[in-house]
């Protein structure tokens, strides 16, 4: 009987998570699908159908080039590296502050990060569209980059926890042999704080890469597109060329792909470490 | 020549320079990107300023009864509703997930890494992955063809009553592996012997989920509760891609950005904005402190 219970939540168990996967797949799996189908074969097809050719990549091409794509990847990566290095920069800089220090208004400083979170990022664009134009970075890569590095409290949090961990006797030890503050940072915590940086490189990199809202409303200009924006793109032109699209499409999350396979550990430590507070 | 290098300061003096050096950028930014726009949104709210022009009226409290009183800016909560109920649902399939990929199962990290993955994936993409599965004689209308319920076949996205369940379906499929991963991680977090004394105990799987490990991970769930709510009144990127807003599937911030950069509407926009960040504040608020009455 206990044999019999046990097997039938295995089958429920192996049976859910099939299914689970089937439904997280299948979306994907189509558009790969069509991305590989020429114009005539994707019209008579049925979507479910596999290629007839799993070479054929004409649509990659026509999307790679007709779409630009190689603007929007220039772009999102210029934007990315120093985003990400200026973040970490930042973030560690306050967060150094922060723990190690005491002073005046401290307790506030601590608070005004906090509060920040409560306020949501959309909902602000209205007036944060009146900022950006009026330091004059409208249609340029540094609107999106000043808004990565300034919206950042997420960074500053995983920082702070990270540097809760690393003795203060590290910093007085270092002092007795006459380290400035400044090489205390830059020597000893920055190096120590790595698997904090690691974390931030992954919570901000798949934020920055996949975000829509920012490039769109603050660099409109052909040449600044992003990946998402280039993407966005295809709507016009190619509106009823899903096979196009489709190509679009898995070009834009192959990267992500690779990456995910390359450093899933790395990954999964840090949305768990990102999100918990 | 000696006094120009920092490490030769006192440490006193070093300690306010650092202070300032390293506090003053990250500051500055907190200021010009969280508060300023907060501050100036408020002050926009009031006004009929149209977003360019040199001047502006302040009209009072003109834009937020119109949100008030006019059916057509009120609609957008009823909206999020959808986005609303769908977060437990999302939440309810990511914390079974969790739970039974943290017991021994085959193929743990190959489930593990599927189910995470959309969430990894550019919301772009994700939109038009979604207008594909949506369209006519599309996946989802294949799928129903293919296991007899061809009968059953919509316009997903064309018929206003359904739109926003296939819009927020899609949502669910792109967020759900982020709740999972972060329950992941807070049920692994949970030390191994409980798990054996309760084994020695009897307990059974349903016992264990229920007495070790939703205790435990009260906290993230409540934390993932408000993250889920704030989510659900500023869903904006699958909806916007797919649909636009149109056939009844406006949300909060799409309508938002209409008013403001398509309607040159800047004091409405401001005062819908406001009135968002106040419904999330106050949802924050009760929601911390009804866990404070807990711990």
């Amino acid at each position: 009987m206990t044999q019999l219970k046990y097997t039938l939540a295995s089958v429920v168990k192996y049976a859910s998570l099939v299914i689970a996967a089937f439904i997280a797949l299948l979306p994907i799996v189509v558009i790969l699908f069509a991305s590989l189908k020429t114009n005539a074969e994707y019209a008579t097809s049925s979507p479910l159908a596999p290629p007839a050719n799993w070479l054929n990549f004409a649509n990659y091409t026509k999307a790679f080039v007709d779409g630009n794509m190689l603007v929007g990847f220039k772009n999102t990566i210029i934007i990315l590296i120093i985003s990400i290095i200026g973040a970490t920069l930042t973030g560690s800089m306050i967060a150094y502050v922060l723990d190690r220090f005491k002073f005046k208004g401290k307790k506030i400083m601590v608070a005004a990060f906090l509060l920040a979170t409560l306020i949501p990022s959309v909902t602000t664009q209205v007036a944060t569209f009146q900022i950006i134009n009026a330091l004059d970075l409208f249609n340029t890569r540094w609107a999106a980059i000043v808004m990565y590095l300034g919206t950042d409290i997420i960074a500053v949090y995983i920082f702070l926890q990270f540097l809760g961990s690393i003795s203060s006797a590290l910093d007085e030890s270092a002092m007795l042999d006459g380290a400035s503050y400044f090489t205390i940072y830059w020597k000893i915590i920055l190096p120590l704080l790595k698997p904090a940086i690691v974390t931030v490189i992954i919570v901000k990199g798949v934020n920055i890469y996949n975000d829509f809202y920012t490039p769109f409303l603050y660099m409109p200009k052909t040449d600044l597109q992003v990946i998402s924006t280039a993407l966005f793109k295809f709507k016009g032109p190619f509106g009823s060329q899903w096979e196009v699209i489709s190509a679009g499409i898995m070009i834009a999350i192959i990267p992500t792909m690779i990456i995910f396979l390359l450093l899933q550990k790395y990954i999964y430590n840090g949305f768990a470490q990102g999100s918990v507070k | 020549m000696k006094y120009l290098k920092v490490s030769n300061w006192g440490y006193s003096a070093q300690r306010i320079f650092i202070i300032c050096a390293f506090s003053i950028i990250p500051l500055a930014l907190l200021f010009t990107f969280a508060y300023l726009p907060v501050i100036n949104m408020f002050k926009y709210s009031f006004t009929d300023w149209n977003g360019y022009s040199k001047r502006f009226d302040y009209v009072g409290f003109e834009n937020y009864t119109r949100i008030f009183s006019d059916p057509e800016y009120f609609k957008v909560f009823i909206v999020s509703l959808y986005y609303f109920v769908a977060t437990f649902l999302q939440m309810g399939l990511a914390l079974y997930f969790a739970t039974i990929l943290s017991f021994k199962v085959r193929g743990k990290n190959f489930f593990k890494g599927i189910l995470f993955f959309p969430y990894l994936l550019n919301g772009v993409a994700i939109g038009f992955i979604f207008l594909f599965f949506f369209k006519p004689d599309g996946t989802l209308d294949m799928l129903m063809h293919a296991v007899g319920l061809g009968q059953y076949t919509q316009l997903w996205l064309g018929n206003p009553n359904i739109i926003n369940v296939s819009l927020a379906g899609a949502s669910v499929w792109r967020y759900m592996g982020f709740n999972f991963i972060i329950f992941l991680g807070a049920i692994s977090s949970i030390p191994k012997d409980v798990y054996e004394a309760s084994d020695i105990d009897g307990a059974n799987r349903w016992q264990q989920f229920r007495h070790i490990i939703l205790p435990s991970i009260t906290r993230i769930l409540q934390l993932n509760l408000i993250l889920a709510i704030s989510g659900a009144i500023s869903a904006f990127d699958i909806p916007y891609i797919m649909t636009d807003g149109s056939n009844g599937s406006m949300t909060f911030v799409i309508q938002t950005v209409h008013l403001a950069f398509k309607y040159g509407k800047l004091g409405l926009a401001s005062a819908m904005a406001v009135v968002l960040l106040l419904i999330v504040i106050l949802v924050t608020l009760v929601q911390r402190v009804t866990m404070k009455g807990e711990e």
